[in-house]
């Protein structure tokens, strides 16, 4: 079982993140994407768009890379410790408030907002929030993961 | 241009188009997981998913809704995308092929705009859903 007195509530140290264009190409490839402004940055700015338009769930990539250390899911010194092998993604959610584009930086703040058990502690649930914020200081973006986390 | 996407335009029961995939394969996981940054091996190691009790590696999650976000920017374009959440109710396993789905189920007024509710939702061939979300998107 996961220890709610140390996890809950902790907030992850912040990372600041450039996103790179390279990579959104790459993220349209790799998901078969046909629209290209999200992978040509002259069709990007006839939509009227400064560059690339980080697409809607690459938020969650951007969390990822790199993973916070406080507060993360698999990180055994300073998160949860939950092995790979028994994590699945349970929901998944996001909140818009600006467009974001290839070349900005942005600042992420991690939540560990919720750690739930459920079917008498085979399975817990952990929410995670994430905010995003340009250099500017403006909120761009909210996300909500929650992990599932299979004990039996 | 004008906008087909007005309060007067959309109506509750409007279907989006379907989204329809290709089948899911080997090299489709792999370039996800480089492309995403997620580099869980249950998706792209077939021992280690096995060692978990897995028959095969499995579809990130991230990538049907992935899928889904693409349903939604067809229809409209992301600035549109006020919000959006999805529960993973099944995985979806190596060869699948995935279509998505949606439907305007409500037209209301918020923070001084017009806004869809869409209820949005991807299957297997095998015709297992594999997400169950929402989405609210802005009208012109």
């Amino acid at each position: 079982m996961i220890d709610r007195d140390r996890h809950l509530g902790v907030d992850s140290e912040p990372r600041t993140i450039e996103i790179e264009r390279g990579f959104l190409k790459f993220f349209a490839k790799a998901t078969g994407e046909t629209d290209p402004i999200y992978f040509d940055e002259a069709a990007a700015r006839t939509a009227g768009h400064p560059d690339l338009p980080v697409p809607p769930t690459y938020f969650f990539s951007i969390s990822i890379n790199p993973r916070p250390r406080r507060g993360d899911i698999f990180d055994e010194d300073e998160g949860l410790g939950i092995p790979m092998s028994r994590v699945l993604h349970g929901e998944q959610g996001f909140t818009y408030h600006r467009t974001v584009h290839a070349g900005d930086r942005l600042t992420l703040r991690q939540t560990t907002r919720d750690i739930v058990a459920k079917k008498g502690g085979a399975l817990e649930f952990v929410t995670h929030e994430t905010l995003f914020e340009n250099a500017a200081g403006q909120l761009c973006a909210e996300m909500r993961v929650v992990t599932v986390v299979r004990n039996g | 241009m004008a906008d087909l996407l007005t309060e007067t335009r959309v109506a509750v029961g409007d279907r989006l188009p379907d989204h329809v995939l290709p089948p899911i394969s080997r090299t489709t996981l792999a370039l996800f997981a480089g492309a995403s940054h997620d580099h869980v091996p249950l998706h792209i190691d077939s021992d280690f998913a096995r060692a978990a009790g897995m028959e095969d590696v499995f579809a990130h999650g991230m990538l049907s809704m992935a899928y889904l976000a693409q349903m939604l920017t067809r229809w409209a374009p992301q600035e549109r995308l006020r919000r959006w959440s999805a529960r993973f109710t099944a995985i979806t396993p190596l060869h699948a092929a995935v279509t998505c789905r949606g439907e305007v189920v409500e037209i209301f007024e918020e923070a001084g705009e017009w806004r869809a509710r869409v209820k949005i939702g991807s299957w297997t061939d095998k015709d297992v859903q594999t997400l169950d979300g929402e989405a609210v998107v802005a009208l012109a």
